[in-house]
């Protein structure tokens, strides 16, 4: 491709550029890692948050008992007394991941703790993702968009919020997987490899045991082939691209106990077999047309759409019936909020009650992706200069993304690769149009030179020359598919046309350098904000809260000492209620049995507690007493102004609990539709059980009972409780732990201790009317 | 100093030796009993019962209600197993003693009597009603009953009661019948029906009342009739029982001795049945009778002897308990055929009567239902005037394994036949494809 003269120092460019390339692959991965240890400098190596205490406890679980067993697993210390099936109702991706992991290090007699090794997993995969954006991105734009998508991606915000250390979570691994999905994908769409096919299906059921966002990538994949087929670009490649996936992919899948029969049984994979069909068609059609004249093809169209109309009509028929049959139309809950917003506020509040289950906000976009957003268009422009299959496939995926962040403020995770993409083309495309007007302006006037320059741009941006000639090849694609020379042809004249190319793309000098000059400055804005957001936004564990104040920093360490209280002051068989949230934490750290976890697989169960901690204290007895609950916990955060404690939540047991339970309803907590816990709040919110235990005693602390996060006095400050009794809690009153005390030994008469007089008759009625309370 | 320390080590000593000698799970007859009285007259007018107690192995240790010493317990531990209150005028006990400690005696397991008479003060009955039991509110106030008096010389007020509505129990009243009516003089009470902690032992005749003798009915009375109770039991929670009666006389021995003859009937009976009734009903409160104990709960896989930590479903399993009742001196086996147990998750999925083998040993096997989650297996034992038998305990039970299922099942065989002649015929077809 470069001029005959100079073989010499392109191929040591080309060298170098490679070298390069992997140099700074590998510092980006070392970033990538290094940004995610905030939070274990400012804090301590330590698991974060909710879920990622499950999953650090069934790694446990797996590096103790093995595979099998893990698969096995009943456990019987969670949602007593159904217990949960976890091994058939987990994704075993992370924990697999983070077992062998352990296990090779253990090995290798690294002996490092599993909990360690969990912390450190997500770090780990961040920086495979950022490479597997190199690749994805140098498959779709080149290697200067792969580098700068990588770049970005490595400190974009949104993907660190899930995947700093201790964050052991899902999406660490899953957004890894999905990038290499679609990377394997675009590579087999590139190539026509059933090699990268095979593995692309590998990748997908890495991503399937990962994440249930693989439905994600099994919904965006067809769309992209029916895409590509509809604007006429069918190939072969496509083919291969797309039927192993669906064969391999599914049967792969269906091998997941959590997925199953729902591979092949829910709407979400529906897409996926109707354009296994199309594409079967279309590749029948192509066939045939190569192989009969085009008047015999006419006839034969003819004959088969009348006859193909009719087999698809009845087809659709039963499919159609059978979805309607069931009342879901087939889709889960999650899935439905997807497609209708509005779908889960509506009708389930456990999805809606979920705060990363809301649509985001503005800020939040500019919080989690930042400059990305004003980039993301430029990508997509740049993606139609020239639109290729791949870089179609990046725009589908911005474009859906974008859809479904809008959505859930937690598939902002899925948008955030995808913009980091479109950005990175972007930015690599300014760049390279900037650069080159400046080479060209320094140098334009010698004509040597200029060749020169032609050539370097071009392996600057090797894989650009690919791409033009996948353009052109796409431009002429039905004459030169099947010969190869010819393509070979084309790719030697590509040097010639982007000579042409460059010289119409040139721009003023000062102009460029300014412009570029910007853009330096806009991505140093963004990595200042990427660090910030590392290091201050998102390193705080949750478990562990610090505020700064005029008198130096606190720390709030109450939920461990809660826990470990828990598990050194009751026996190994209580059961502990509380909210769901705090489920998997109470297991993994106390491990003590609980009512409700954060897995919400039964919302009646989750409904029954909602409604405990709704009723009064004796309606919240019997309920807990029948399912044998020793301890209630609440977290509480009037005392130093924590504002996600349950009684910030509490709305949202009473709608759950309401939801299963009509007698409790929201009405009844609300004054005026407002919820307050002042001295107007209602009777049933003050008499209500988490009311009282929150509150229980809260006057003492400064003697007005004023609650920090709601600014505002209490309503009812000197109660006693009559069926609980606080055991504990903790120093900043953030966790306390309530026992459910035992039924009186004995059973009071009904005569009034003060009363020694009473009027005959009225004591004659009560015997009768009045039954007595057995517990007070 | 030397010997006063050898006196404190003494008295440790002895301390010791009748803490061992204790009620305990082993042997919980009552052994040392306190009994305080409002003067030392009733030591020797109530002697009979007392002797009967004494006879049957009791510690008694007589004590005035307003002696300043008295103490039920010394360094946390109670140093009597039973109280028995003879002091119905008693406004405040002498020493640490008063409601709330004898009420907390009661809750820690240990036994009580209490007799009130007329007039009884408002310590005796907060007791009464903090164990469930209301008195009469007019401290005048006596049963009158005037169809089942017990016919005397003095034909007077008819407050001498001979009453013969027992409760129908052999546990608690022992199993001679008893023949004569029992003679009640003292103030009624009422219980709350709900109240299940309570048995009425004796109950006055449907004809009966409360109300002051000596002054004219100007309201109707409150008590009336067959709700009147004259002697109550309660068993706590904790079997810790109590018995209360509204009568100190009925247990004194001019009442053991006297002979009866009810009201509107010619039999005249040598001896009223108070002294069997009252040493019947005192055996019950002492434990000498009624106390059961479940041991050796047992379960396992048909076929294996060790008890597995989890069971699968559609298991197959044997359970067992041994359970006794104590005699007074030891423990025989209890002989009953209705214990049943459940194999409980939020409602009982299996309910079985056990069967038994007369010596003790409850059994039955039962295969686990097809539902796997955290299962108990519940004896719920409560029956009149036995001490209630509450047996949990838990089990989870597992779903399938991922390798216990059926490796072929028939009804797929078309599939692996499809799969089968497909993967044979790829390969020719392939060859012949691509020759």
């Amino acid at each position: 491709m470069a001029p005959p003269e100079t073989p010499q120092p392109t191929t040591l460019r080309h060298a170098f550029g490679n070298v390069l390339s992997v140099f700074v692959l590998l510092l980006i991965g070392v970033f990538a890692f290094s940004i995610r240890l905030f939070s274990v400098i400012k804090y301590e190596s330590v698991i974060h948050e909710f879920d990622p205490y499950f999953n650090y406890r069934v790694t446990q679980y797996l590096t103790k008992s093995g595979v099998y067993d893990f698969w096995n697993w009943f456990d019987d210390r969670t949602w007593y007394p159904l217990g949960r099936v976890i091994g058939g109702t987990v994704y075993p991706g992370l924990t697999l991941t983070a077992g062998t992991l352990w296990r090779i290090l253990n090995s290798l007699n690294i002996p490092l703790s599993v909990e360690t090794v969990c912390v450190f997993t997500a770090p780990i995969f961040s920086a495979f993702a950022s490479w597997a954006t190199y690749l994805l991105t140098k498959e779709v734009k080149g290697a200067g968009a792969g580098l700068t998508a990588a770049a970005l991606l490595a400190m974009v915000p949104s993907y660190i919020s899930r995947s700093v250390a201790g964050s052991y979570d899902n999406e660490a691994v899953a957004i890894f997987a999905l990038i290499l999905t679609f990377y394997l994908y675009i590579k087999t769409l590139n190539t026509g490899s059933l090699f990268y096919a095979t593995l692309n299906a590998m990748a997908y059921f890495y991503m399937v045991c990962s994440w249930g966002g693989y439905t994600f990538i099994i919904n965006l994949i067809p769309m992209h082939v029916l895409l590509c087929i509809v604007t006429g670009r069918y190939s072969p490649r496509l083919y291969i691209a797309y039927a192993p996936l669906v064969v391999l992919g599914t049967l792969l899948a269906a091998l997941v106990p959590v997925v199953g029969f729902n591979a092949v049984m829910t709407s979400e994979h529906f897409a996926s077999f109707l354009v296994f069909i199309i594409i079967h068609v279309v590749a029948l059609v192509y066939y045939i047309k190569g192989i009969l004249t085009p008047q015999m093809f006419k006839v034969a169209v003819t004959l088969v759409v009348s006859v193909g109309l009719i087999v698809c009509g009845a087809v659709l028929a039963v499919l159609i019936a059978l979805v309607a049959s069931s009342p879901t139309k087939g889709w889960s809950g999650r899935s439905l909020s997807l497609l209708d917003p509005t779908y889960a506020s509506k009708y389930i509040p456990i999805i809606a009650s979920v705060s990363e289950h809301q649509p985001p906000t503005w800020p939040s976009y500019f919080m989690d992706i930042n400059v990305l957003a004003f980039l993301v268009p430029a990508g997509i422009i740049a993606c139609f200069l020239p639109l290729s299959d791949a870089s179609s496939f990046a725009v589908l995926y911005i474009v859906t993304s974008v859809y479904f962040s809008g959505v859930m403020v937690r598939l902002m995770l899925v948008l955030a690769p995808a913009a980091c993409i479109m950005s990175g083309i972007a930015l690599s495309e300014a760049f390279d149009v900037f650069t080159r007007s400046i080479k060209f302006q320094l140098l334009g006037s010698t004509e040597n030179l200029q060749v020169n320059n032609a050539g370097e741009s071009t392996n600057v941006a090797q894989n650009d020359v690919v791409k033009t000639e996948k353009n052109e090849d796409s431009q002429k694609e039905r004459s030169s598919r099947k010969s190869k020379k010819k393509e070979k042809e084309s790719t030697e004249r590509v040097p010639l046309v982007s000579r042409i190319e460059q010289k119409l793309l040139v721009l003023p000098l000062e102009t460029s350098l300014i412009a570029v000059f910007l853009l330096v400055l806009l991505g140093a804005f963004y990595v200042v904000h990427c660090v910030w957001a590392a290091a201050e936004a998102y390193s705080a564990p949750s478990i562990v809260l610090t505020s700064r104040s005029h008198d130096g920093l606190h720390v709030f360490d109450d939920f461990r000492e809660a826990y470990s209280w828990l598990s050194h002051n009751t026996e190994v068989d209580d059961k502990v209620a509380s909210w769901w949230d705090y489920g998997y934490q109470t297991t993994a750290m106390a491990n003590r049995t609980v009512i409700v976890d954060n897995n919400t697989w039964n919302n009646t169960h989750i409904a029954t507690v909602g409604t405990a901690m709704s009723s009064p204290e004796k309606a919240a007895w019997d309920i807990f007493n029948s399912l044998d609950v020793k301890y209630v916990l609440v977290v509480f955060g009037g005392l130093v102004g924590y504002p996600s404690d349950d009684i910030n939540k509490f709305l949202w047991m009473v709608r759950i609990g309401g939801g299963v339970f009509p007698h409790i309803k929201e009405p009844d907590y609300l004054r005026d539709g407002q919820y307050r816990i002042d001295s107007q709040a209602t009777p049933t919110m003050l008499n209500c059980l988490m009311y009282k235990l929150s509150y229980y005693r809260f006057v003492e602390t400064d003697g007005k009972g004023f609650d920090r996060v709601r600014h505002t006095e209490i309503g009812k400050k000197y109660f006693k409780l009559t069926h609980f009794e606080e055991v504990f809690t903790t120093h900043h009153w953030m966790v306390r732990i309530y026992k459910l005390k035992s039924p009186r030994n004995r059973i009071r008469g009904k005569t009034k201790k003060s009363k020694s007089k009473a009027s005959s008759t009225t004591s004659s009625k009560r015997s009768g009317t009045r039954k007595k309370n057995p517990w007070h | 100093m030397f010997g006063k320390l050898l006196t404190t080590l003494l008295i440790s000593f002895h301390l010791f030796a009748i803490l061992c000698a204790s009620f305990s799970e082993e042997n919980p007859t009552d052994r040392r009993v306190l009994v305080l009285l409002d003067d030392f007259a009733i030591k020797s007018s109530h002697s009979l019962f007392f002797n009967s107690l004494e006879t049957r192995g009791f510690d008694l240790d007589f004590k005035l209600a307003d002696d300043p010493k008295l103490a039920l317990q010394r360094y946390g531990k109670y140093m009597y197993d039973a109280v028995i209150l003879f002091s119905p005028t008693i406004d405040r006990f002498g020493g640490s003693i008063d409601a709330a400690s004898l009420l907390e005696f009661v809750d820690s397991g240990h036994d009580l009597i209490l007799a009130a008479d007329a007039s009884a003060s408002e310590l005796i009955r907060e007791i009464a009603v903090e164990c469930g039991v209301d008195f009469d509110e007019d401290p005048a106030a006596l049963v009158i009953d005037h169809t089942s008096y017990a016919v005397s010389e003095t034909e007077g007020d008819h407050t001498l009661i001979a009453s013969d509505d027992f409760i129908q129990s052999e546990v608690i009243l022992g199993s001679t019948k008893i023949e004569a009516p029992v003679l009640f003089k003292g103030i009624g009470h009422s219980i709350n029906p709900a109240n299940n902690l309570v048995l009425k032992v004796l109950s006055a005749s449907p004809a009966a009342y409360s109300a002051n003798p000596k002054s004219k009915l100007s309201t109707p009375p409150t008590l009336i009739g067959s709700a009147i109770s004259l002697v109550s039991i309660v068993q706590a929670r904790n079997n810790a029982r109590i018995l209360i009666s509204g009568s100190l006389s009925m247990f004194s021995n001019r009442f053991f001795r006297s002979g009866v003859q009810k009201a509107g009937t010619t039999t005249k009976h040598e001896k009223c049945g108070n002294e069997q009734f009252l040493t019947e009903l005192s055996k019950w409160v002492f434990h000498e009778r009624g106390h059961l104990k479940a041991v050796n709960v047992k379960h396992h896989k048909v076929g294996e002897k060790d008890e597995p930590s989890m069971y699968r479903i559609k298991d197959d399993l044997d359970y067992s308990v041994e359970v006794y009742e104590w005699s007074g001196t030891s423990w025989e086996p209890y002989l009953a055929d209705d214990l049943q147990v459940q194999f409980y998750m939020m409602s009982p999925y299996v309910l079985k009567t056990l069967s038994t083998d007369q010596k003790g040993l409850y059994y039955t096997s039962f295969k686990v239902p097809d539902v796997y989650g955290v299962f108990q297996f519940k004896v719920e034992y409560q029956r009149l005037g036995y001490t209630s038998l509450s047996l949990s305990k838990q089990i989870p039970v597992r779903p399938f394994r991922h390798n216990e299922y059926e490796r072929f099942i028939p009804a797929a065989y078309p599939y692996y036949g499809a799969s089968f002649s497909m993967v044979q015929f790829v390969v020719p077809f392939s060859k012949a494809f691509f020759s």
